[in-house]
């Protein structure tokens, strides 16, 4: 016989302004199989959860309904606390009647009717719950970091700092990233190279840390704790083990092309090391565009290598790898420069980050100002903000956040470099939020003399030697036509190209503009919706360096606390097949988002095939539900919304309207349901149809 | 032979004859069939618009009632007319209850079904560059062209449509397509001052200056124009422009209808080239050895 206890919150007045909790209380109080139900103002503080305690050993309740928020907010509380005294978590269901009822209704008669159906609901649920028990799952104590920036760098760092083995995949031929692009780092001036390259060797010297340099992951399987991660390791053409790294190879090397690494601004050969501080700093050979992959000629590095480490028969590789998380920090890129016709296709139109390069002491010019045109330096830059962001129009309404701050870095390295150079920025506001920040800003109007003007420009042209650039002042109110030599766009900052694809293969989802979602945007923030997935750094949305170094240790903390634990334990909401009617059609399979399905042969004793049956992986399952819904035969049940669960809470939501049951699911009270006075129930049913209380799973 | 409704529109009835002859001389030598609206009023344009809301719209959907009834598209080669024409319609398709409005006050059934192109994006609809180019007899390769668009040509965007608004390219295409070479101007789409020619002089008068400027500093011959009010505060005043900016302006400003023309070898009198004011003649003479005897009248 079911014992149940309802307890009524009201939530201060948020549940009790608009719904009579008394009134719900006392009703509940007569519903066949509640023995106690008590309103208290507030179930979820530490005397509420006292009542309830109180009640369940004092009533020896089977079932516990608590009616007060959505389950989102507090039914891990309550379930935490019944489990103290050794009560089935999974024997409590909560019913909401705040988001689903005082928040959304006005009128408190019909708002406290459908509190009672709501109640009605979960205690008829609650007497069909079995107890559920948490899944247990092993844990593979390895990391695996995406991107070799210094997101990656930093959550690579930290995992392998807690004792854990990491493996760091980094697409292109060296780790470092954007970050080892750039001169100098706002907001203290300081060299970026000089704060990163130490980070990188330290990366290469880490025993924990295994690093795949030009590589890509190739394809993921697998759930928290358990994921199997395939990497293609691209044929670098050059053996690493040989490779000394004396760069003989490259010197001879007669075919060049742009330098990635450079923005396009300096040239780099066939075969090359990216940058002189490269991690592993050994060459690859670009195929594309070495004659010997092209056109079967020259052959130059490898009759000068001294070590015979040139090998042009390599083969990509594949590896597996076993892993337990998974951070992804695959970054951003910068649009191109040419996103408005308006301005033009200039070489004196330049995009941030070959600012960067031409202002960088490693850069092609060796940290000279020279314009790309004619080599001369610029008397005069016109720095442009929000090109191509903040603008619905070209399909980008965010922000690119980093542009700000770097443009008034730009202007000070600028006048660093051209002392009597005039640089104007052409913004729409200045987000200089963050430690330092606004003062950095300042800085560069006070003390480096950077004009800044407020407004857009509408047109770039050239005339002669000089670019013309017309704009507006707002705060003017005026248009400004300004003569320059150079022009620098902080163009947007969008999400790498075909990201989309590894955000599939990890089950992340990702936002109109291709940045993957965190699970929550603020209160889990580095977390995925795919569990034991996390992120890192501007794969997420545009950052900067602090906050993708700040982001990167949260992930790199949440993989080692997921680490710490034995064993990984999760909810039992997982679905369950029954393989004695199983027909093994497997439609399930082709409906699960989670690859959860799994196909199990069944054998007699002798070890003939009986029948192939579907099996769900405990992992993997998210309890969504979808194959419970699908299977033909029935076979299927979602722990925690069987059948007859959910459809004892519709007859008893319909009342007297009998939706057929599935065969063999006979309810426990079949003969208590008739509770209610059967006329006001009609009449209060025909007011608001079907209003159920739909629980809610995370 | 492809029909059209045609829409000329008071400018091309008198000071633009020569666009209205070189578009009907075009169309008819590209197998286009433009049919003049029968009784067809002002379109509202400037006047209506400043002052009614309901006028500005009544005005242009009369004229479209008998090209809905014909089942016909409209070409209205007059930028404000386009412009005024292709709002009214929009408007009136979004909005039933403007549309009721409006159908009460010209007492008629209008639906809104009629589509309002310029000869620019008729060209391009109709993929005509390819027929163009099959078309042309006279070398002109000898032309560059500063192609001009003006304000409402491609503006605003999204409802002038098509082309590029800030960027526009269309008929850069279509003179490359016959042959000549365009340049690479910034006065594109700057405004030539015309709608402030009788009220703010001085400010219409520096707007010309600027355009008709940055042609010749980028190397135009010409300038082609696809609207009447362009075409004429750009062309009259080059001599005012020539001594204020004491040097000499000699820019024809042709419609780019008639280039097309002189291209495909129209009877250089069907273009009305002795219209224009600023003497095309010596261009064509030299830079593409056509004899300039018929066209001169």
């Amino acid at each position: 016989m079911a014992r149940i206890g309802v307890f009524v919150c009201w939530c201060g007045s948020n549940i009790a302004e608009t719904v009579d909790v008394k009134e719900v209380a006392k009703y509940a109080g007569c519903l066949p199989g509640v023995v106690i139900s008590i309103d208290n103002k507030y179930m979820c503080s530490d005397p509420g959860q006292r009542l309830i305690l109180d009640a369940i050993q004092k009533e020896k309740l089977t079932g516990v309904v608590v009616a007060a928020c959505s389950p989102r907010m507090h039914e891990v509380t309550y379930r935490r606390t019944v489990a103290q005294i050794g009560f089935n978590p999974y024997m409590l269901e909560m019913a909401n009647l705040r988001e689903h009822c005082s928040w959304v209704h006005p009128d408190k008669r019909m708002a406290t009717e459908k509190a009672k159906d709501l109640v009605r609901l979960m205690v008829e649920k609650v007497k069909r719950n079995q107890p559920l028990y948490n899944v247990q799952i092993p844990v593979t104590k390895k990391a695996l970091v995406i991107g070799g920036g210094i997101a990656g760098i930093q959550a690579a760092l930290d995992i392998a700092q807690g004792g854990y083995e990491v493996i760091l995949v980094e697409k292109s031929p060296s780790i470092g990233g954007h970050m080892a692009q750039l001169d100098e780092t706002f907001p203290t001036l300081d060299c970026s190279q000089c704060i990163l390259t130490p980070r990188m060797v330290e990366v290469a010297q880490n025993t924990r840390i295994r690093l795949y340099t030009y590589s890509e992951v190739e394809a993921v399987d697998g759930y928290i704790g358990n994921f199997q991660v395939t990497i293609r390791k691209k044929a670098r053409s050059v053996d690493i083990k040989k490779c000394t790294g004396c760069g003989q190879c490259i010197q001879k090397c007669p075919t060049k092309t742009k330098s990635e690494f450079d923005a396009g601004m300096g040239i780099r050969k066939a075969i090359y090391v990216p940058f002189p501080q490269a991690v592993p700093n050994k060459p690859v050979i670009d195929r594309d565009i070495c004659l010997k992959f092209t056109k079967d000629r020259c052959g130059a590095c490898q009759k000068v290598c001294p070590t015979g480490a040139i090998n042009y028969e390599q083969q990509d590789e594949f590896v597996t790898e076993d892993v337990g998380a998974i951070i992804c920090a695959t970054g951003y890129e910068l649009t191109e420069t040419h996103i408005y016709p308006e301005y033009g296709n200039d070489p004196d139109i330049i995009s941030g980050l070959q600012f960067e390069r031409l202002v960088s002491a490693s850069g092609p010019t060796l940290g000279e100002l020279k314009r790309p045109s004619d080599g001369n330096a610029p008397q005069s830059i016109v720095f442009l903000q929000c090109v191509g962001s903040r603008d619905p129009l070209a399909g980008r309404p965010y922000c690119s956040k980093i542009c700000c701050m770097y443009t008034a870095k730009h202007t000070m390295l600028y006048r660093h470099k051209v002392h009597n150079g005039k640089a104007y920025v052409f913004y729409m506001d200045i987000r200089a939020g963050g430690k330092n920040y606004d003062e950095f800003v300042r800085r560069a109007i006070e003390e480096d003399h950077a004009i800044y003007i407020r407004g857009r420009v509408s047109r770039i042209y050239r005339k002669g030697e000089k670019l013309i650039v017309l704009g507006a002042d707002t705060l003017l109110g005026a248009q400004v036509e300004i003569e320059a030599d150079m022009i620098v766009l902080a163009t947007a900052t969008v999400a790498p190209k075909g990201i989309e694809k590894l955000a599939q293969m990890l089950g992340v989802s990702y936002d109109l503009h291709n940045f993957m979602c965190e699970a929550h945007p603020k209160l889990r923030p580095v977390e995925t919706n795919s569990a034991g997935v996390y992120l890192a750094g501007a794969c997420q949305a545009p950052k900067d360096i602090p906050e993708s170094v700040a982001q990167a240790g949260a992930a790199a903390s949440k993989v080692l606390g997921l680490f710490g634990q034995k064993e990984l334990s999760r909810e039992p909401i997982v679905a369950q097949v029954n393989q004695s009617t199983c027909a093994g059609c497997f439609t399930c399979k082709e409906v699960c988002a989670y690859k959860a399905i799994e196909i199990r042969e069944i054998k007699d004793k002798k070890g003939n095939l009986i029948k192939f049956v579907a099996e769900v992986n405990k992992g993997k399952c998210q309890g969504c539900g979808a194959c419970a819904a699908t299977c033909r035969s029935n076979s299927i049940e979602l722990c925690g919304f069987t059948d007859s669960q959910i459809f004892s809470q519709i007859n008893h939501l319909t009342d007297g309207v009998t939706i057929e049951e599935p065969p063999g699911e006979v309810p426990m009270d079949a003969e208590e349901t008739q509770g209610v006075s059967e006329e006001t129930e009609k009449e209060r049913l025909i007011e608001k149809p079907a209003l159920a209380g739909q629980k809610v799973k995370n | 032979m492809t029909k059209y409704a045609y829409y000329p529109g008071c400018s091309l009835h008198s000071v633009a004859k020569e666009y209205d002859l070189s578009m009907k001389a075009v169309c008819r030598a590209l197998g286009i069939d433009l049919i003049e609206i029968p009784d067809w009023i002002c379109c509202g344009s400037s006047p209506a618009h400043t002052t009614s809301h309901l006028l500005s719209l009544a005005l242009p959907i009369s004229n479209c009632i008998w090209a809905e009834n014909q089942g016909l598209d409209i070409i209205a080669p007059c930028a404000s007319c386009f412009s005024r024409l292709k709002i009214a319609n929009l408007e009136i398709k979004k909005d039933g209850k403007i549309r009721q409005k409006v159908n009460r006050i010209i007492e008629e059934e209008y639906k809104g079904t009629v589509d309002i192109l310029n000869p620019l994006q008729l060209f391009n609809r109709m993929d005509m560059h390819g027929e163009i180019k099959n078309l042309v007899k006279i070398d002109m390769s000898g032309i560059k062209v500063a192609c001009y668009y003006g304000c409402l040509l491609s503006r605003p965007g999204d409802i002038a449509g098509e082309d590029d608004c800030e960027h526009p390219k269309k008929m850069d295409q279509i003179i490359t397509t016959i042959g000549a070479s365009t340049c690479d101007w910034q006065c594109k789409t700057e405004c030539c001052g015309a709608s402030l020619a009788i009220t703010q002089p001085k400010v219409a008068f520096r707007l010309v200056c600027e355009v008709l400027n940055s042609a010749m500093e980028n190397g135009a011959d010409c300038i082609a124009v696809a609207c009447p009010l362009c075409q004429s505060n750009l062309d009259m005043r080059q001599s005012e422009v020539s001594d204020h900016l004491g040097k000499d302006i000699h820019l024809p400003v042709v419609y780019f209808t008639q280039l097309i023309g002189l291209a495909i070898g129209i009877n250089q009198e069907a273009l009305g080239l002795k219209h224009l004011i600023t003497a095309p003649f010596s261009l064509f003479e030299e830079k593409c050895n056509l004899s300039m005897a018929i066209a001169k009248g």
